[in-house]
């Protein structure tokens, strides 16, 4: 095969990390989304969770209708959190290593009880007021990157994929302009 | 609901963990990771979605062929369709300025948390903020339009 080496590094240029830890992390985030939908017949999303959580404190009635749902969207949460974790305690920390994880230099490492953990640099006043953006856009929006992105995609539903264009188109123009008006990180 | 099979829930909490352990080893519960993708300075990203919408594609185009219904609730595996309307669209935008602000999206917020970013707690804490004033107000009206038309 005749590999062009300026053609190579455009590549590279483009996919800095490679594009093995975002593959094989995709599939496992598949893989538990069908592991829940073949036990349980349904296609779990992550921003539910907002508002069946909220039905244990109010009884308004855009919560209420979440109760039926609240406690496994409790448990699936509380699952997720712990994946999270069982990744520090594994390639975050080092203890397990692989040619397919290519561990990147975002963030600053610190150390708890000799696991690895990680914290953002992205300052707190973004998070919190791009989260409250997030909260109101996804519950009208009736989906996230895992409802409308994972399971709605997955099912071809046409719904769901004009959500992702939607915030997909407006995520990369808003983190554009952010960066161009000099916020960082 | 009160006899779901005894698995239901520790079924959803190990798919959690496979959930949870996927967004933590591809990056995408690192909020930097996910701006550099929005700002093309890494375009790997997408790989993370679009692979697990194929692998959960090819089951639920699969499962309904091998089976009528779920073992431990009894749903039939049918495709959930959610219906289409202006609020796809606008919610779809508010997110999206959302996650381009700050390089969050729900699930991979919860991972964030367990993989140590514990400053994730003021995305989560406006998340529910979000998610409170809207539905405080989608309440309010749908309380006022007592003929309500269902939607959504």
């Amino acid at each position: 095969m005749v590999a062009d080496p300026v053609l190579l590094q455009a590549v590279a240029d483009l996919f800095p990390n490679g594009i093995s830890r975002y593959a094989v992390g995709g599939l496992l985030v598949g893989l538990g989304t069908v592991l829940i939908y073949i036990g349980t017949g349904i296609p779990a999303g992550a921003s539910t969770f907002l508002e069946s959580t909220l039905s244990y404190v109010s009884d308004q009635s855009r919560f209420q209708q979440y109760v039926g749902s609240r406690d496994w969207r409790l448990v699936f949460t509380v699952g997720v959190i712990l994946g999270g974790l069982a990744f520090a305690a594994t390639f975050q920390s080092g203890l397990v290593t692989s040619s397919l994880y290519e561990p990147g230099t975002t963030g600053q490492l610190y150390e708890v009880a000799g696991v690895t953990l990680w914290q953002t640099d992205v300052q707190p006043w973004r998070l919190f007021i791009g989260g409250i953006l997030v909260g109101i856009g996804t519950r009208i929006g009736k989906g996230c990157t895992s409802g409308h992105g994972v399971c709605g995609v997955g099912s071809a539903s046409k719904t769901s994929l004009a959500g992702v264009l939607t915030f997909l188109t407006v995520a990369v123009g808003t983190a554009q302009v952010v960066a161009a008006l000099g916020v960082s990180p | 609901m009160a006899d779901r099979h005894p698995l239901f829930k520790p079924l959803i909490f190990v798919g959690g963990i496979v959930f949870g352990f996927g967004l933590g080893f591809s990056h995408m519960a690192r909020p930097e990771v996910v701006l550099n993708f929005l700002q093309f300075d890494d375009l790997g990203l997408p790989f993370v979605m679009f692979g697990a919408a194929i692998v959960s594609g090819v089951a639920f185009a699969l499962l309904p062929r091998i089976r009528d219904a779920a073992p431990f609730t009894g749903d039939p595996y049918e495709r959930r369709l959610k219906p289409f309307d202006r609020n796809v669209l606008v919610g779809g935008a508010v997110f999206g300025v959302g996650w381009g602000f700050s390089g969050i999206c729900p699930g991979a917020a919860y991972a964030s948390l367990g993989v140590g970013n514990v400053t994730i707690l003021w995305a989560l804490a406006g998340m529910f903020v979000g998610a409170y004033a809207q539905g405080y107000w989608r309440s309010r009206r749908q309380t006022r339009d007592t003929a309500a038309t269902g939607a959504d």
